[in-house]
């Protein structure tokens, strides 16, 4: 009994939507389905009804790994003092003729 | 330990104070928890039941034109109940716990859908009315400090606005068609308008739940303001297609340029959330043939899924 209950609804899976060519695949929400083509049509049923969509992934939702919200001030911490991977860290130009002096 | 956890609480406080959202993962209080387990599933669950007063008017809507919009529109609503079960579930409840809890009654859903459709203009007056109401709640509640709940909510708020154009060209078009049209209209006008009302819950000053949520920006108007804003902008609506407010207490406030009505029956409005409105009994019914007779279709979808993967394993 206990067994059929947790089966009783389909698996759980993530879906992506392109909406225009050259635009990033975004999550859009959720869906259930039992696999991977009822997922794709069940995705296009409760997302994508007004033609709006250009593509869609699928994928189960237990296949997904995820940052640790917990962790992520020492997982994201080394970036932050790297300024020198922005342009303004970078003052010389052609413009400011500063290379010309000695 | 407990240090820990004013700490966080802390933090917690704060990104909402700063406007940021609360994502599934992110550490929340218990009580934020579950008021949000509960405000999101009874959405869900009023999404799905809805779909029952309306889904009864489909085979007998006056034109094809009548009919396919309706179809659309029932379909969004379990499209609805779909995004918002889904956000209720990164909450850590499960869609079956959700569905024992409609199933077995200890969950509410919107009281309005416990009122029979008896004429077909009731379904111009649900999606002038009902979605009206619906629009302007979810429309604030968009905003919320839940991440996945606000982004639901952004879906269904930019696939509603048709609900309620589709309900208000109904009615023009009944009111267009002469007095016996106009008096349709007025009648289910009629029945509609009070429970409408109820809609948006209990007066401010008999709302327990209210600080907390506000606080967390789970609720960020309260229920009288809203109720209010609703009123305004529907009188004046009735009164240009000229119809009737059924309220003889209705009257304009000069100084607060809104519309005062009488009180609602609060009686009423305790006893249908109670179980003893006048489709409460049917409505349950009819949910729990849905769920019962598309057991089959889930067990079936399972049982193929299972046979191809076997197959697959099998050729590998």
């Amino acid at each position: 009994m206990t067994e059929q209950k947790i089966h009783d609804q389909w698996d759980l899976w993530e879906v992506f939507i392109q909406e225009s060519d050259n635009t990033p695949h975004l999550h859009a929400g959720s869906i259930r389905a039992a696999d991977a083509e009822n997922a794709l049509q069940n995705a296009r049923d409760v997302f994508a009804r007004r033609g709006t969509a250009k593509n869609i992934w699928v994928v189960k939702t237990e296949h997904i790994i995820a940052s640790t919200p917990e962790d992520a001030p020492s997982f994201f911490e080394p970036t932050k003092d790297k300024v020198y991977r922005h342009p303004h860290f970078y003052k010389y130009t052609l413009d400011d003729e500063l290379w010309k002096k000695p | 330990m407990s240090e820990n956890i004013a700490g966080l609480e802390a933090q917690f406080n704060q990104r909402i104070a700063e406007g940021n959202t609360i994502e599934p993962n992110d550490w929340m209080p218990d009580k934020y928890r579950k008021q949000l387990m509960r405000l999101i599933s009874q959405h869900a669950h009023s999404e799905i039941i809805g779909m029952l007063p309306e889904g009864n008017w489909i085979t007998r809507a006056p034109s094809l034109r009548r009919k396919i919009g309706l179809l659309a529109k029932v379909q969004d609503e379990a499209g609805h109940g779909h995004y918002l079960y889904s956000s209720a579930e990164t909450l850590g409840i499960s869609r079956e716990e959700m569905f024992d809890q409609l199933h077995s009654g200890k969950a509410k859903y919107s009281s309005i859908f416990n009122y029979p459709t008896l004429s077909w203009a009731d379904m111009g007056m649900i999606g002038w009315l009902v979605d009206g109401a619906a629009i302007i709640n979810q429309t604030t509640m968009a905003k919320c400090s839940y991440g996945p709940y606000s982004r639901a909510l952004l879906r269904i708020c930019k696939e509603e606005n048709f609900h309620k154009k589709q309900g208000m060209e109904i009615i023009a078009m009944l009111i267009a068609s002469g007095d016996k049209g106009k008096a349709m209209v007025q009648e289910s006008f009629n029945r509609f308008w009070w429970p409408t009302l109820m809609m948006f819950g209990p007066h401010d000053s008999n709302s327990p739940n209210s600080p907390d949520m506000m606080r967390w920006k789970i609720k960020l108007k309260s229920n009288d303001e809203l109720r209010q804003r609703f009123i305004d902008m529907t009188v004046e609506q009735a009164h240009t297609w000229g119809l009737t407010v059924p309220d003889p207490k209705l009257k304009f406030n000069e100084q607060s340029r809104s519309w005062e009505t009488g009180e609602i029956d609060w009686n009423e409005f305790n006893a249908v959330i109670n179980g003893h409105g006048p489709c409460n009994h049917e409505r349950m019914q009819s949910r729990l043939n849905a769920h019962h007779m598309g057991q089959w279709v889930r067990d079936a979808a399972r049982a193929y899924e299972e046979k191809q993967r076997l197959k697959n394993n099998a050729a590998a």
